[in-house]
Formats: structure tokens, sequence, C-alpha cells
């Protein structure tokens, strides 16, 4: 079994088995098996209250789970030691659906930050880095100013810089175009789209099914708190096996 | 007796203005820093710690001020130290005056958006970091207010330490009052300097308001 799990891990970025979440009585998840090697780029889909968020929450740490097994970079996340909840953060980014930038420091410093403290990379290179990053997502011009001056899609592509600066082996985006105007999904969409074309590992909870079916390798419907149908875009955009996936997709098109 | 001139009244008066102003600073230091150290264990989630905080909380703004300064001053005496009225009201005000704060600088934290937890959290911040570069720079504008709010409230209750023979405004006054027979104008007087004490810590509340305002 060890072998097995120590092999499978090699080549996965993220191995996570037989996962199990509740809410008091409520269990969210019900025993999720799941891996993701390196570069892959994942879309999970589901209604509201499948478990999708959850599942990301619970990747890097943000919510302790009852049972099972998450191993990143061959590493078990382990909620009892703050040592290796910061390694594995530091591997792991995540972006919101609420941006949650830093308002009280710039937009230089809201990436500088973490890459100064966990990094302990000195002000010079850590700026180098972060004015890198921030033309990247095509902000140069921003480093000095407060996330109140920038709209959400330029605040959103900002935390994504953020999340970048720790260099991260995979990205976790809970719903990043949801809480944009329909006008400014677009821009933040294009930058998740090349760093997916970079080879980056992306694990991302989304509503833009055509940007799913566009970017991912693979796409996983969850239902009532279970991986319910896995497999490439088209096997399920086109070819839904279970009547769930087809009713939720077709309640989407409408 | 004595004949007191007006002089002699405001020249006492400022005197012991001087030590309602220490120990008003005596409570705020005090009270800041234990106020402080019981929002931090408050929110760090040890076990009991919470129950803990929210008991002496509760222990000390349930009981008066004054009645707080007489236990100070006659408890401590019980353990076999000798209490000088100094330290009998120097504790009794920081066991006010934390309770107060830590209260009121939980409510400032706890304004602070959960997204900024998680935000610092998802990029590896321990919880001291946190605090320090994320959540208590933002609560700290929304605290300054209330807080200073909070300090005229604290040099008004140093009134009290007079009780327990602390020489202060207040006593002094009533000694003066006494010697002069001139009630009415001696505590005049005193009510002038508590005034002139708070006026100018509400206004430089309103300034530091304005100006971290737009400093973010």
């Amino acid at each position: 079994m060890s072998i097995v799990e120590t092999t499978l891990a090699g080549g996965n970025v993220i191995q996570i088995t037989g996962l199990r979440k509740s809410f008091g009585a409520n269990e969210v998840l019900k025993g999720i098996d799941l891996s993701v090697t390196a570069g892959e780029v994942i879309a999970i889909i589901g209604k509201s209250g499948s478990g999708k968020s959850t599942l990301l929450r619970c990747i890097n740490g943000l919510e302790d789970f009852q049972a099972g097994k998450i191993l990143v970079d061959g590493k078990p996340l382990d909620h009892a030691s703050p040592a290796a909840m910061r390694l594995l953060r530091q591997r792991v980014g995540m972006i919101f659906q609420s941006f949650n930038l830093f308002p009280h420091l710039t937009v230089g410093k809201n990436i500088m930050l973490a890459p100064l403290l966990v990094k302990n990379k000195d002000a010079s290179s850590a700026q180098v880095a972060a004015t890198k990053l921030l033309e990247r997502v095509g902000l140069s011009e921003k480093f000095d100013a407060f996330a109140d001056q920038l709209s959400g899609g330029q605040q959103q592509r900002v935390a994504i810089a953020r999340a970048l600066a720790m260099e991260p082996a995979v990205l976790l985006c809970d719903e990043i175009t949801s809480a944009l105007d329909p006008e400014l999904v677009g821009e933040v969409l294009r930058v998740v789209e090349s760093l997916a074309s970079e080879g980056m590992t992306l694990l991302m909870v989304t509503h833009e099914m055509s940007f799913a079916r566009k970017v991912s390798d693979r796409v996983i419907f969850m239902h009532q708190g279970l991986v319910h149908e896995i497999g490439t875009p088209e096997e399920l955009f086109g070819h839904p096996k279970t009547p769930e996936l087809k009713q939720f997709l077709s309640s989407i098109s409408d | 007796m004595t004949d007191f001139s007006y002089w002699d009244i405001i020249r006492n008066l400022l005197i012991a203005g001087r030590w309602t102003v220490a120990l008003s600073l005596i409570a705020f230091v005090g009270g800041g820093v234990v106020g402080l150290l019981l929002l931090i264990l408050r929110m760090s989630k040890k076990p009991g710690a919470e129950a803990f905080v929210i008991g002496y909380v509760q222990l000390f703004q349930g009981i008066p001020l004054l009645v707080l300064l007489f236990l100070a001053y006659y408890g401590i005496a019980l353990f076999g130290i000798d209490t000088s009225p100094w330290v009998a009201a120097g504790v009794g005000l920081t066991l006010y005056a934390s309770a107060f704060l830590t209260e009121i600088w939980r409510g400032c934290v706890q304004s602070i958006p959960l997204g900024q937890w998680e935000a610092s959290k998802s990029l590896a911040l321990n919880f001291g970091e946190q605090l320090r570069y994320i959540i208590l720079p933002q609560a700290l504008k929304i605290a300054i207010p209330p807080t200073v709010g909070f300090l005229v409230q604290v040099i008004k209750g140093t009134a009290l330490a007079s009780v327990i023979g602390f020489m202060e405004l207040t006593k002094v006054g009533k000694t003066i009052a006494n010697a002069t027979f001139n009630p009415f104008l001696v505590f005049g007087c005193v009510a002038v300097c508590y005034f002139l004490l708070c006026y100018p810590v509400s206004l430089y509340a309103k300034s530091l308001e304005r100006k971290l305002n737009v400093n973010r």
C-alpha cells in the first residue's frame, strides 16, 4: 500500500484519497478520490452545495477534514503541524471569489509581503519579482495603487500575481470570476489561460463552461459531495453519461 | 486658618493634576498592554483561552470601578504586601481598563472581513504575521475613535482613586474645599481641570482619525 502510494505521489502534485468533510451533522464531502498530475488543468463543475469549494479549501488547509488523506508533493496535509502547513501553503496558492486583497497595502506590497515574510526574500529581489508578475498580468503601472482604486478585474489579476509570487506548484481558483461584472471576466480568464499554457497546475471551480471546455485537460462533475463524473471536456460536455450531469448541463445552457 | 488666594487654589490643583495625568497614563498603558494580551490570547483559539477572557471581561466589567479600587487596596494587603495608594489604584484601573479595551478591540478585529484571514493564511503567513501585518493595522484604524473615547472615561475614572487616599485632582480639590469653605468655586476649578485634560484628547482623536483615513 505504502509503495503504491509513494509511486503514485511521485508523478502527482496532489493525491486525495477517501476525503470526508462535515460541517456539524452535514456531510459535504463523502469520500473524494482524486489525483492531479503536474501541469494538469482541472475544472470542477457542479451545483452549488455539491462540495466544490469545500474540496478546494481542504487542499490548502483552510478547512479541516474528518477522514481521508491529502498528499501534496507526496507529503501529507497535517493540521497538527504548523510548520508542515506553512510549507504546504507555499506549494498551494489560492485565489478567491472576493479577491481579498489587503486594502491597507499597495498592490506592490500585497504581492511582496508573503515572499518577504515566508520565503525570506530580500526587498530588492522581491520587488523585481513583483514588478515582473504585475507585468505578466498586465498591470505594471499599478504597483503603487491601492485595491480600492482598481476595478474588480484588476483586483483579481493582482490576486493572481500575489499567489504566483509564492511560486506555488499548484494554483486553486475558487470561482474567481463569479464576483465580476460580465465585461471584466475576460481579462481574468485570459490570465488564467496563459498560466495554463505555461504549464501551471490549475484546479479551478468555475461556472464558465465554455472556458472550462477550452482550457482544461480534465473536468470533474461533483454531485452531493462525490466526484460523480470525471473525464476530458469532450467526454463530459459532449457525452455526459449520468442523468445528473445531463440535467446540470441543460440547466446552465438555458 | 490659612488664607487661600485664587492662585493658591489653582497652583495646588495643577500640582495634583499631574498625578491625575500620571494615574491615567498608568491605567491606559497597563490596560492597553493587558487588554492586547487578552485579545491575542482570545484569538489564538487555544483551549480554554476564550472562556478565560470572556470570564475576565464579564467579571471586571461587572464590578464598579469604585469597588474594584477598594478591593485592590484592601485585597493586596491581605497577601501581606504593603499597599500604597499608587499600587492599588494602578492595579484597580488596569483591571478595569483592560476589560473594556480588550472588548472594544475585539469588536474592531471582528469587523475585519474573514477573507483577510483566509487570504493571508493561504499565503502561508503564521498567526503572528497575520495579526501584525494584516489584521491589526486594519483594526487599528477602526479602533481609534472608541479607544480614545474610552481614554476620556479613564481620565474621569481616576477621580475615584480619591477614595483610597490617592492625592489626585479630586482629593486635593476636596481638601482645599474643606479649608476654604468655598466648595463651589474649588470644584468648579476641578471641573475645568478635567475638561482641559479631556477635551484635547478628543480633538487629537478626531485629527488622528482623519489622518489615518487619508493614509489608509
